[in-house]
């Protein structure tokens, strides 16, 4: 922050609007410097594995990455609220399994989507409601369903894989590993995702609301904003794209086991926060959270073609997410 | 000058504690009213009074005429008396415009929906500024700005809603001495707009220079109410402090 007595840009014409040029805020921006990570990485990995730089493997990263990508999208809202959501993964073994006993039933695929996006919904709203009216720290709160919903989890199956589809066995592979113009059908919904999103934190009340919550939460009450209600609808709207996820990876996988998602939470939570969302609220995009989750899968997929042991992979990860991080503090100071 | 609010015998007990003792005081119309009082000498009790955080004991509260019980800041904001918070109650993550509308966004329609209309709230606060006086552009984000201009933003919130009485919570003491020439110059430019500002500080010099009255609190009582012109800064000391009874 600059120091209270210096006043930039006080001399300047007050309907000149912002004096930063568009280049200036490019290069100000996280999601510019993200790309740039992951095309460094990129060339630097494709010089080490020949494999790398093929568009099978590149198209491969680009799939695994929305699966992280759409649920970045739905945890963005959340932690630009103040809030943060690490019971993700337990909503997607929760819609998961909903999918499956739903079509294993022989019920149409309309059936199934509409009843795992209410799970989804369902589940988020009561991890919001908790944190609004009980008023519990999102933390704790989600720490706590994330370990209901995986048990929830175990007891709707009973321990029990589903690969049975019934009718919409074909359907339900066809869109979650299926292609449509050459690109994996998650792809749109990632792209459809990010649009959506970014519309709604620029141009709706909504968006609006959230990020005054995350800034400031008592002059959000104070301005009358319905601050509860628009925190549950956040977690709400990350139930549902979590609810979205477990559509196109239970497609993509054929089946369905309880373990769905396990472990999912670090990485969305890596993703959003590596493209820019401040884990103290108030700050976050729609675009980072996607460009987040490509630069965390291309990470993964590189060391791993780059011959280094899987286990370091959560080193890596966690060092990006600390330059992230320390990358978020320098911006702010130059701010 | 009119009348604007009126408060009669106010009492306000907390328990067993006497935080207002039969304390009445007039709002005239364009005037700002310097409040100045020890820490506990009943300030702020009075003035959450009168922005509806607090209901009296007893005592009437009269408004334009009328008595009121209001029921609380949004019930006052809607009887035009709205309040600048000491930490200004803004977000610094967002722009000096969208602090103006917290709450009460422009919205038009786009095809089936309605969205932000961020051109006509950037006009209407670019025109409240300019009206302000200040320099505040309404795209910079509130994070990069001088404590003046913050409150600047503050108290365009206020014109927004066409307040009557704006009442101002220490808006000088965390601010450089340059910032606090730019509000003090903001205060008199809402007086010049027929506003009453009550101006709650400790800081003798700002109130002497742009407050037409002084009302000196102490113990809970009213103890001082006269024209700025009739009094010195000593005096005020004097009754702040106890050193001098009443005046």
């Amino acid at each position: 922050m600059s120091a209270p007595d210096d006043h930039p840009g006080m001399e300047i014409d007050l309907l000149k609007g912002s004096s930063r040029t568009l280049l200036n805020r490019v290069l100000l921006a996280q999601e510019t410097w993200i790309a740039v990570a992951i095309l460094v990485l990129g060339l630097v990995v494709s010089m080490i594995a020949r494999k790398f730089a093929t568009s099978g493997n590149l198209l491969n990263i680009f799939q695994n990455a929305c699966f992280i990508g759409i649920m970045a999208i739905g945890m963005t809202p959340v932690i630009v609220s103040g809030g943060i959501d690490i019971s993700v993964g337990s909503i997607l073994g929760m819609c998961g399994v909903t999918l499956g006993i739903v079509l294993n039933a022989d019920m149409p695929l309309v059936v199934g989507i509409a009843a795992t996006l209410a799970m989804g919904v369902l589940c988020g709203a009561v991890n919001g409601a908790i944190i609004s009216y009980v008023k519990l720290p999102p933390f704790i709160v989600t720490l706590a369903t994330l370990s209901i919903g995986r048990s929830l989890a175990l007891v709707l199956t009973n321990n029990q894989v589903f690969y049975e589809f019934g009718h919409a066995t074909d359907a339900i592979v066809a869109l979650g590993g299926g292609y449509t113009f050459g690109l994996p059908n998650v792809v749109y919904a990632l792209i459809i995702g990010v649009i959506v999103l970014h519309f709604l934190l620029t141009m709706s009340r909504w968006g609006r609301y959230l990020f005054a919550i995350g800034g400031n939460e008592p002059a959000a009450r104070l301005s009358g904003i319905p601050v509860d209600l628009i925190k549950i609808s956040a977690y709400a709207f990350s139930g549902f794209m979590v609810a979205v996820t477990a559509i196109f990876l239970v497609g993509w996988l054929g089946a369905v086991t309880n373990a769905i998602g396990t472990g999912y939470e670090l990485q969305v939570i890596a993703s959003t926060v590596i493209g820019g969302a401040s884990l103290t609220g108030g700050f976050g995009s729609a675009l980072g959270a996607g460009i987040g989750a490509i630069l965390v899968e291309t990470i993964r997929n590189a060391l791993l073609l780059a011959g280094v042991n899987p286990f370091w992979q959560g080193t890596f990860v966690g060092c990006f997410i600390l330059a992230a991080v320390l990358l978020e503090r320098i911006r702010s100071v130059r701010r | 000058m009119p009348v604007l609010a009126r408060l009669e015998h106010i009492v306000k007990d907390f328990g067993a504690v006497r935080a207002l003792d039969n304390v009445s005081l007039d709002i005239n119309e364009g005037e700002v009213l310097g409040l100045m009082g020890d820490n506990g000498a009943g300030k702020s009790t009075l003035v959450k009074t009168i922005a509806g955080n607090f209901q009296p004991t007893s005592g009437t509260y009269v408004l334009e005429g009328k008595p009121v019980l209001l029921s609380g800041p949004a019930d006052a904001r809607r009887h035009g008396i709205e309040v600048v918070y000491q930490d200004l109650a803004i977000c610094d993550n967002l722009t000096a415009s969208a602090n103006v509308f917290l709450g009460r966004e422009i919205m038009r329609r786009l095809g089936p929906l309605k969205v932000l209309d961020h051109k006509s709230m950037n006009r209407r606060s670019a025109e409240i500024f300019r009206e302000l006086k200040s320099e505040t552009r309404p795209a910079d984000l509130v994070v990069r700005m001088s404590g003046g201009q913050r409150q600047a933003v503050a108290i365009a919130r206020t014109r927004l809603a066409k307040s009557k009485i704006v009442l101002m919570d220490e808006p000088t003491a965390a601010i450089s001495v340059r910032q606090v020439a730019e509000v003090l110059a903001l205060i008199r430019r809402m007086k010049e707009q027929g506003l009453s500002v009550i101006l709650i500080s400790h800081r003798m010099p700002d109130v002497f220079e742009v407050c037409d009255r002084v009302v000196v609190m102490r113990r809970g009582r009213k103890v001082a109410d006269k024209p700025i012109a009739q009094s010195s800064p000593e005096e005020v000391t004097g009754l702040i402090t106890g050193a001098i009874q009443t005046a």
